[in-house]
């Protein structure tokens, strides 16, 4: 069993050098495709795979989770910001439980 | 302090005003799972302070949750925050060569998705007390919501944590969806990425290992698989 505290100290550490290290010690641009490209499309893939099928078991009903995601995709492609996004999610889904709980 | 970081500051608060209102409400719904990860108000509290992360702080409250090794905690929050690597690799060449090492780390502290965006769009060499003023405001915000997530989480009924559950999901949406509008690519990965999650949930070898680290073996291989078949033609635009 490990300490709470020590999970936050390995997280905070972690994510302050993934920060860090290029701020401080990158002066030039990074030239290989690959590992461009690589990084390129990390964000994307990480946030979708954590977000699908997550989503569905976040809430009351998994209908409910999936109208959820159905109304972020369409209003963060519609052009909407971060805070209206996340408050439609969330609309939509006391919304549906009251029907469907 | 010189006037002119002075007016940067001040700009930076008042840039970082909408920007920590929605921190507040996508961080009570990482406060929730903070709370189910076992975690106290105060250690939703303190992480969201010292990491400044959505996607990284909830991969590694799910490896809390299941009692990880701090290695693979590390390797997750190591996927989680990418894009930051990336984000800092832009960053660096923003910053005026002569930019003293503590304000390249206090930049580098700083830098959410939120923050990166404004500082990046103004014009010239950044002025890192924009960014410090803009999380004067936002940070607290972010950790004020974990840590009410956390306590209310448990006060509030079922419905209501329903719904704000998802508020962390719709905030990767607002992330990932705009650039799939512009590019084919991305948005082709991002449906392709919901169905091998999807299908690495139900299949039988997949499902019994952690989230987290489905997550890592996912990210690697459909981010090495994407950039071997769509390799990138120039750096920087999306």
């Amino acid at each position: 069993m490990v300490n709470t505290y020590l999970y936050l100290l390995v997280m905070a550490a972690v994510t302050f050098a993934v920060r860090a290290l290029p701020l401080t010690l990158l002066r030039r641009q990074i030239k290989n495709r690959f590992v461009q490209s690589f990084l390129f499309y990390v964000p994307y893939v990480t946030l979708a795979v954590m977000t699908f099928p997550a989503i569905l078991h976040a809430t009351g009903s998994q209908l409910s989770g999936l109208l959820a995601l159905g109304v972020g995709v369409v209003t963060a492609w519609l052009g909407a910001d971060l805070f209206k996004v996340s408050v439609s999610c969330c609309a939509v889904v006391l919304i549906a439980e009251l029907f469907l709980l | 302090m010189k006037q002119e970081n002075r007016i940067a500051l001040s700009t930076g608060i008042r840039d970082g005003i909408p920007i920590a209102l929605g921190y507040l409400a996508v961080s009570f719904s990482l406060g929730i799972a903070a709370r189910n990860a076992g975690l106290t108000p105060f250690q939703g509290l303190l992480a969201s302070l010292l990491c400044n992360a959505s996607a990284g702080e909830y991969a590694g409250f799910t490896m809390i949750a299941a009692k990880a090794t701090c290695l693979e905690l590390a390797l997750i929050t190591l996927i989680a925050n990418a894009r930051y690597f990336l984000m800092s690799c832009a960053m660096s060449q923003r910053t005026a060569p002569n930019l003293k090492l503590r304000h390249r780390l206090g930049l580098a502290f700083g830098l959410t998705d939120e923050l990166f965006g404004i500082a990046l769009a103004r014009p010239g060499f950044l002025n890192p007390f924009y960014t410090y003023g803009a999380f004067m405001v936002a940070s607290p915000a972010w950790g004020l919501g974990t840590a009410l997530g956390a306590l209310a989480g448990s006060l509030m009924p079922a419905r209501l944590v329903s719904a704000c559950s998802v508020a962390l999901y719709g905030m990767f949406l607002a992330v990932i969806i705009p650039p799939a509008r512009k590019n084919k690519v991305i948005a082709g990965l991002i449906a392709v990425c919901f169905a091998c999650s999807y299908a690495a949930s139900c299949l039988p070898m997949l499902a019994r290992v952690s989230e987290g680290t489905r997550t890592i073996l996912l990210t690697v291989l459909l981010s090495a698989g994407a950039a071997l078949l769509f390799p990138r033609r120039e750096e920087g635009s999306a």
